[in-house]
C-alpha cells in the first residue's frame, strides 16, 4: 500500500473506503464497442447490482475489472491502487494483476469449479497453492466453508456428481476462501433451474447482511432491488441510470429502463 | 511337461529358445527395445508438450516452426527418417568431432535410437497434446486465471490435469507405436528384438519358432501397457461420470 492510500485509510472509516472505481472504461470486440464509457465507484460494504438487457455490457463489465477482458481504454483502481496498463489496455505489471486478482473473488454463470477436483481440494487449491496458506489451516477453514454453504458432507464429492446449485454454492466457498476484499458476481443463477435458484440466492444475500462488497450483475430483478443499495442500469454500454433500489426501481427515470424493468417483470 | 513338447514336435523349439541361449539374446534385445521407446516416448511428450503450448500461445515464427517440424515429421516414412536422422546426426556429430580436433565418435546406438525415435514421437505428441488442451473447457482456465494463478501455476496445476483425460487414448497410441518402432532400427544395426530374432532365426534356421517368439513378446508388451494406461486413463478421468453411466 503506498503512502497515500495508508493515510487514506487512517482518514476514513472503513465503510467509506472506497473497494472498485472504474474510471471512463472502454470495451471493444473488434468493431463492436460493447462498453462506451463507465464509470462506476464501489466503497466497501456496497452491493452494487448490475442489470440490463442482454448485450448491454454488464459482464463485460464484470470481467474488465480483473482483467480477464482487456479493457481497450480507461482506468480501474482496485482498493486505492491504480492496476497499470498498457496503451492496449493489458495490464503492463503481471504480478500486480494477479495479486490484486487474488483479493477480488469471481463467480462465474457456469461455475467453472475445477472438474478433477473435490469440493474440498476446489476449496483449498487457491489459499494453498496461490495465497500459500498451510495446509491444514486452509483445509480445516474449507470444512467451515463448505459447511456455511450448505455443503458440509460432501467434501470428497467432485463436482459432476453435484447439481447446479450446489455446484454454484461450492463456487462461493472457493470464492470466500480467498478472503476476498470484493466479490465479483457474473450472473450467478441464470445457469439454473428455477428450483434450485432460491439456495444460491440465500447464500448470496447472507454475504450481502454480513458487509461484503459485492459487484453483482444479475436478472434477478426482486433480489437486486431486495440486497443491493446501489443498482446500475447498464443500456448498450452506457450507464443509463443509477442509484437506490428504491428509486431505480420504484421511480425510474429513463424511457429504457421503465421499458426494461416492465419487460422482465 | 516335456513328453508334451516332444508330442508336438516342440522340444527342439524349447532348447532353442532356452534363455542361455538364442532365449536369451531375444530378451536381451526386448530389454534394449523397451529402453529405446522409454526413452523416446518421454523424450516425445517433452517435445509434444512445449511444441502444444508453442502452437497454441506461441508467437507467429514459433508457430511456423512447429507447424514445419509436425508437417514434415508425419509426412516422411518413419523408416526414412530414421535413416536420415540416424546418419545425418552421426554425420553432424563427426564434422564437429573433427573440426573441434577430435577423432571420429562411436555413436551411442541407445543415445541416437532415442533421439530418432523422440524426435518423431514428439511430432506425434504435439498434435495429440494440442488437440487435448484446447478440449479443456475455457472456464476452467478463466477460474484459475480469476483467482491470481501465474501462468506456469495454471499449466501445472489446471491444464494438464484437465486436459489428460482427453490426451491418455491418444498419448496410450503413441506409446505402442514407440514400442514397435524400436523395430525400424534394425535397419541401422540396433540390437532390439527384432535384429535379434533375426540374427538367431537365420543362424538356426528355425524361422517359425523365433518369429513366433518375438511376435509373443511383443504382444505381451502391448497386454501389459494396456493395463497400465487402463489404470492411468481411470485415474485421469477421475471426478467424471462414466459415459455407460445410468442402468443401460
Amino acid at each position: 500500500m503506498d503512502t497515500a492510500a495508508a493515510a487514506a485509510s487512517v482518514l476514513e472509516p472503513a465503510t467509506h473506503r472506497e473497494a472498485i472505481r472504474v474510471e471512463d472504461l472502454h470495451k471493444s470486440f473488434g468493431n463492436l464497442e460493447v462498453l462506451k464509457g463507465v464509470n462506476l465507484t464501489a466503497h466497501q460494504g456496497d452491493v452494487v447490482a448490475i442489470i440490463g438487457g442482454s448485450g448491454s455490457g454488464k459482464s463485460t463489465m464484470l470481467r474488465c475489472i480483473n482483467f480477464l477482458e482487456t479493457p481497450s481504454s480507461g482506468k480501474i483502481v482496485i482498493g486505492g491502487e491504480d492496476v497499470a496498463m498498457r496503451k492496449d489496455g493489458s495490464p503492463s505489471n503481471q504480478k500486480q494483476i494477479e495479486r490484486i486478482r487474488t483479493k477480488l473473488a469471481m463467480v462465474f454463470q457456469q461455475f467453472n469449479l475445477w472438474t478433477h477436483r473435490t469440493l474440498l481440494e476446489n476449496v483449498i487449491e487457491v489459499p494453498v497453492h496461490v495465497l500459500k496458506v498451510p495446509k491444514a489451516e486452509a483445509i480445516e477453514r474449507a470444512r467451515e466453508l463448505l459447511e456455511r454453504v450448505g455443503l458440509g458432507g460432501k467434501e470428497d464429492t467432485f463436482p459432476a456428481y453435484l447439481s447446479g446449485g450446489q455446484q454454484q454454492r461450492a463456487a462461493i466457498a472457493r470464492a470466500l476462501a480467498v478472503d476476498p476484499s470484493a466479490m465479483l458476481f457474473d450472473e450467478p443463477t441464470s445457469a439454473l433451474d428455477p428450483e434450485l435458484v432460491g439456495e444460491v440466492l440465500t447464500v448470496i444475500r447472507d454475504l450481502a447482511a454480513e458487509g461484503r462488497t459485492m459487484l453483482l450483475v444479475t436478472h434477478e430483478m426482486k433480489f437486486a432491488r431486495e440486497v443491493a443499495n446501489n443498482v446500475v442500469y447498464l443500456y448498450q454500454g452506457r450507464i443509463e441510470e443509477q442509484g437506490p433500489p428504491a428509486e431505480v426501481f420504484g421511480n425510474p427515470q429513463s424511457e429504457r429502463l421503465k421499458q426494461f424493468l416492465s419487460s422482465v417483470a | 511337461m516335456t513328453g508334451l513338447f516332444e508330442l508336438l514336435g516342440l522340444g527342439a523349439s524349447a532348447e532353442l529358445l532356452s534363455l542361455s541361449g538364442w532365449g536369451g539374446n531375444l530378451l536381451r534385445g526386448l530389454a534394449n527395445s523397451l529402453q529405446i521407446a522409454f526413452g523416446a516416448y518421454g523424450l516425445g511428450l517433452v517435445i509434444g508438450l512445449f511444441g502444444a503450448y508453442g502452437k497454441l500461445y506461441g508467437g507467429k515464427v514459433t508457430r511456423d516452426l512447429l507447424a514445419i517440424y509436425t508437417t514434415v515429421i508425419r509426412a516422411v516414412p518413419e523408416l526414412v527418417l530414421i535413416l536420415i536422422l540416424y546418419y545425418v546426426g552421426s554425420d553432424i556429430i563427426n564434422k564437429i568431432s573433427e573440426g573441434l580436433g577430435g577423432g571420429r565418435v562411436e555413436i551411442n546406438g541407445v543415445a541416437a535410437g532415442i533421439w530418432v525415435l523422440g524426435v518423431v514421437q514428439g511430432a506425434y505428441a504435439t498434435e495429440v497434446l494440442r488437440g487435448a488442451i484446447k478440449a479443456v473447457p475455457v472456464g476452467q482456465i478463466e477460474a484459475a486465471k480469476s483467482y491470481g494463478m501465474p501462468a506456469f501455476m495454471i499449466m501445472r496445476r489446471v491444464t494438464i490435469p484437465a486436459m489428460m483425460s482427453f490426451a491418455v487414448p491418444g498419448l496410450a497410441n503413441l506409446w505402442l507405436i514407440a514400442t514397435k518402432d524400436t523395430a525400424l532400427l534394425a535397419v541401422v544395426g540396433f540390437n532390439e528384438l527384432t535384429l535379434e530374432t533375426r540374427q538367431a532365426a537365420s543362424s538356426t534356421r528355425a524361422y517359425f519358432t523365433f518369429f513366433l517368439a518375438a511376435g509373443f513378446l511383443y504382444l505381451m508388451v502391448t497386454l501389459c501397457s494396456g493395463a497400465v494406461f487402463a489404470r492411468v486413463e481411470k485415474w485421469a478421468r477421475r471426478g467424471q461420470p462414466s459415459l455407460k453411466g445410468g442402468t443401460s
